[in-house]
C-alpha cells in the first residue's frame, strides 16, 4: 500500500497541516520508506489476542470515572495564556461559511 | 556545602544536610545554578535548559529555609534543586514542549508529579531541552536546537529527555524528570552514563504532562543513582484524581528493600533474571555485548539465578509502536490550533485558514512526519490495516512479557539501546532513528516498569543495561539495580 501524493495532501488537508509543494516529493519517499516496515505486520497471526484498547488492560485499563468532578481552577487568568481576549471571551477568526451567509444575505 | 562539592551529591545527602541545618537550601540553589554556568548548559554551550529563573528559585529556597527555621518538617527533597523536561506544566516557568507552537506559553495550572516534587521540598531550577513534543531519539528535533551530550559534545544525549539528562550528567541537578512514550528516558541515560527509570505504566499521574501518546507517555526520571531514582517515585507515585488511568495501588517503600553486600554474601539470593535472546541479535555492537555478559557474570554472582528466555514478538515492537503513537499524537496534538494558547498565525483565509497557518509554521518536520503518518493510519481503509492490527500485536508483545514472569522470572535484563551515543547529525533517515528504540519501546508497549543504569564504558562512551519486571513490579526491579551498581562500582563507569 504505497502512499501517493494525493494521499499526503488530503491527509494533510484532515490534519489541518499545510504542506509545501517543493518538500511534497520527500515526505511521500519518507512515508513510503517508513510504511514498508509495517507491512510485517500484515503477516502476524493475530487472531488469539483482542487488540489493545486505550490504556494496558493489566494495570487497571482505563477505567471510567464518574461524572462528577467539577472544573479544575486556572491558576493564572485566560489573558495571561489566550492570543486573543475580550470581555472574558477568547476572539477568533470569523468563520469563512459565515461570510459566505452574510454574501448570501438579501 | 561549597560549590566544588555539589555536582557529586545525591538527592538523599543533600535533602539530609538541609534537613539538619549542615546546608542551606539558598546556596544549594545557588551551587546548582553556579554548575550551570560553570559548564555551559545554555543555548552557546550544551543547550540543555531551556528556561529558568535564578531569582525565583532563590527566593522560593529563602521561603524553605525560613519554613525549616519555624520548626517545619523537611520534606525528602528539602532544598534539592530538580530540573524538569519541558513538557511539565509548570508555574512561573514556560512550557513550550521544544515547540515554536507553544513559544512564550506559561500553564495556569501544574503537573501534579511537579506538585508532589515542590510538596516534599523540592526547587525547580529549570526547564529543560526535548525533541519537539518529545518526538524523537537524539534532542535533534528541538526548534531551540540540539542539545550536547556533556561526555563528549560532539554527540547527541539521546532523547527525547535529553536536555534532562545532559543536566545530571553535568552535575547541575542530582535528579531531573523526563519523560517516556517509547523510551525517551532509558535511552539517553545510557547515552550520557546515569540512571533512568520508568514506572509502570498509571504509577504515576501524567496529569499536567503534556499529552504526545496517551496509553504509552509514562512520567520518568532521571538520577545519579539507583538509591535517588527509587526515592524520586516513591514521592511522585500514588493515584490522583486528575488522570483516571493513574493506579490506585499503594505505593511501597522501595528502598527499604534494597539488599546490600555489606549486609548480606548473596543480595539476589532466590531472584530470578531472564536474559531475553531477542535482544542479542548476531548484529549487536561486540562491545556492548561485552558490558552485558560482564553483569550478568555480576547478577551470577550476586546469588541471581540466570535463564535464558524468549520474547518472540520482539522484533514487531518498532512498527507497531510507530503506527500507535503517531496515531495518538495526530489526535493529541490536534489541540495546538492557535485558539486558547500558544502561537497563532493570523490568515486572509479565516478560520480555518489561521489553523492551518499556525500549524504548519508551528510544528517542526518530524512532529509533521508524525501527523501525516498518525492521520493516514487512522483514515478510513487503513484503520484496520494498520492502527487495529497494530494494536494486536501490541498485545501479543504484552502476552510474551506475561508469560515469561508467570514463569517465575522477576526480572528480565537487556542492553538498553543497541549503539552508545552517536555524533549530532549521522543519522538523518527517520526509520533509522526509529531504530535507536528498538529495545525499550517494548515496555512502553505493554505498559511494564523499566530502568537502565550504567554498566560500563565502550571506547570510551557510556553504555546502560536494562532492567525490566512485571506491572508494579518496581520493588524487585529496583533491588535488581541497586545490587548491580553496587557490584559494578567504578567499573560502571569505565
Amino acid at each position: 500500500m504505497a502512499v501517493t501524493h494525493d494521499d499526503v495532501r488530503h491527509v494533510a488537508e484532515l490534519a489541518r497541516v499545510g504542506i509545501d509543494e517543493t518538500k511534497l516529493d520527500e515526505l511521500v519517499r519518507e512515508l513510503n520508506g517508513i510504511l514498508v516496515h509495517m507491512e510485517v505486520l500484515s503477516k502476524v497471526d493475530v487472531s488469539s489476542v483482542e487488540p489493545t484498547a486505550g490504556s494496558p488492560a493489566a494495570t487497571g485499563g482505563t477505567p471510567l470515572r464518574s461524572d462528577s468532578s467539577g472544573p479544575i481552577p486556572l491558576l493564572a487568568p485566560l489573558e495571561s495564556f489566550a492570543p486573543s481576549v475580550r470581555d472574558g471571551f477568547i476572539i477568533v477568526p470569523r468563520l469563512a461559511t459565515h461570510d459566505d451567509a452574510v454574501d448570501r444575505a438579501p | 556545602m561549597t560549590g566544588s562539592d555539589y555536582p557529586t551529591l545525591t538527592a538523599s545527602t543533600i535533602a539530609a544536610r538541609v534537613k539538619d541545618g549542615d546546608s542551606s537550601p539558598v546556596d544549594v540553589v545557588r551551587a546548582s545554578f553556579g554548575r550551570a554556568r560553570a559548564v555551559g548548559a545554555g543555548p552557546d554551550g550544551l543547550n540543555a535548559i531551556l528556561w529558568s529563573d535564578e531569582d525565583e528559585s532563590v527566593r522560593e529556597a529563602e521561603r524553605l529555609r525560613g519554613q525549616l527555621e519555624q520548626g517545619s518538617k523537611a520534606g525528602r527533597f528539602a532544598g534539592v534543586p530538580i530540573a524538569v523536561k519541558d513538557n511539565y506544566a509548570t508555574l512561573g516557568l514556560p512550557t513550550t514542549c521544544g515547540s515554536r507552537i507553544l513559544a512564550g506559553y506559561i500553564s495556569p495550572f501544574e503537573a501534579t508529579c511537579v506538585t508532589r516534587l515542590r510538596e516534599d521540598g523540592a526547587i525547580i531550577v529549570a526547564k529543560t531541552n526535548m525533541d519537539e513534543f518529545a518526538m524523537g531519539s537524539s534532542t535533534e528535533n528541538s526548534a531551540y536546537g540540539p542539545t550536547r551530550n556533556p561526555i563528549d559534545i560532539r554527540r547527541v544525549p539521546g532523547g527525547s529527555s535529553g536536555g534532562s539528562a545532559a543536566a545530571v550528567a553535568a552535575g547541575i541537578v542530582p535528579i531531573a524528570l523526563g519523560s517516556e512514550t517509547g523510551g525517551s528516558v532509558r535511552q539517553p541515560a545510557s547515552f550520557c552514563g546515569i540512571v533512568g527509570v520508568k514506572p509502570t505504566y498509571g504509577r504515576i499521574s501524567r496529569y499536567g504532562l503534556v499529552a504526545f501518546a496517551s496509553s504509552l507517555d509514562h512520567v520518568s526520571a532521571f538520577a545519579r543513582n539507583v538509591d535517588d531514582s527509587a526515592l524520586a517515585l516513591e514521592v511522585m507515585a500514588g493515584a490522583d484524581q486528575r488522570d483516571s488511568t493513574s493506579a490506585d495501588v499503594p505505593v511501597p517503600s522501595y528502598r527499604s528493600q534494597f539488599v546490600s553486600r555489606a549486609t548480606a554474601v548473596r543480595p539476589l539470593e532466590g531472584v530470578t533474571v531472564g536474559v531475553p535472546r531477542e535482544y542479542f541479535p548476531e548484529s549487536l555492537d561486540q562491545g556492548i555485548r561485552t558490558l552485558c555478559d560482564r553483569s550478568i557474570e555480576h547478577f551470577r554472582a550476586l546469588g541471581a539465578k540466570v535463564r535464558d528466555v524468549s520474547l518472540p514478538h520482539t522484533d514487531l515492537a518498532i512498527p507497531a509502536y510507530y503506527i500507535i503513537a503517531p496515531a495518538e499524537a495526530s489526535s493529541n496534538l490536534a489541540r495546538y490550533e492557535g485558539v486558547r494558547y500558544g502561537a497563532r498565525v493570523d490568515s486572509v483565509d479565516g478560520l480555518r485558514g489561521m489553523y492551518e497557518a499556525t500549524r504548519s509554521l508551528g510544528f517542526g518536520p518530524e512532529v509533521t512526519r508524525r501527523i501525516i503518518l498518525g492521520t493516514y493510519v487512522l483514515s478510513a481503509g487503513y484503520y484496520d490495516a494498520y492502527y487495529r492490527r497494530a494494536q494486536a500485536v501490541r498485545s501479543l508483545i504484552a502476552r510474551d512479557f506475561a508469560q515469561v514472569f508467570a514463569d517465575g522470572v522477576d526480572v528480565l535484563f537487556t542492553p538498553t539501546a543497541p549503539s552508545t551515543a552517536f555524533p549530532i547529525g549521522a543519522i538523518t533517515d527517520p526509520y533509522e532513528m526509529y531504530l535507536s528504540d528498538i529495545f525499550t519501546v517494548t515496555a512502553n508497549l505493554a505498559g511494564i516498569p523499566a530502568m537502565s543504569i550504567p554498566i560500563g564504558r565502550d571506547a570510551g562512551l557510556p553504555v546502560g543495561g536494562q532492567i525490566l519486571a512485571k506491572h508494579f513490579g518496581e520493588s524487585v526491579m529496583f533491588r535488581a539495580a541497586y545490587a548491580l551498581e553496587e557490584s559494578l562500582g567504578e567499573d560502571a563507569h569505565r
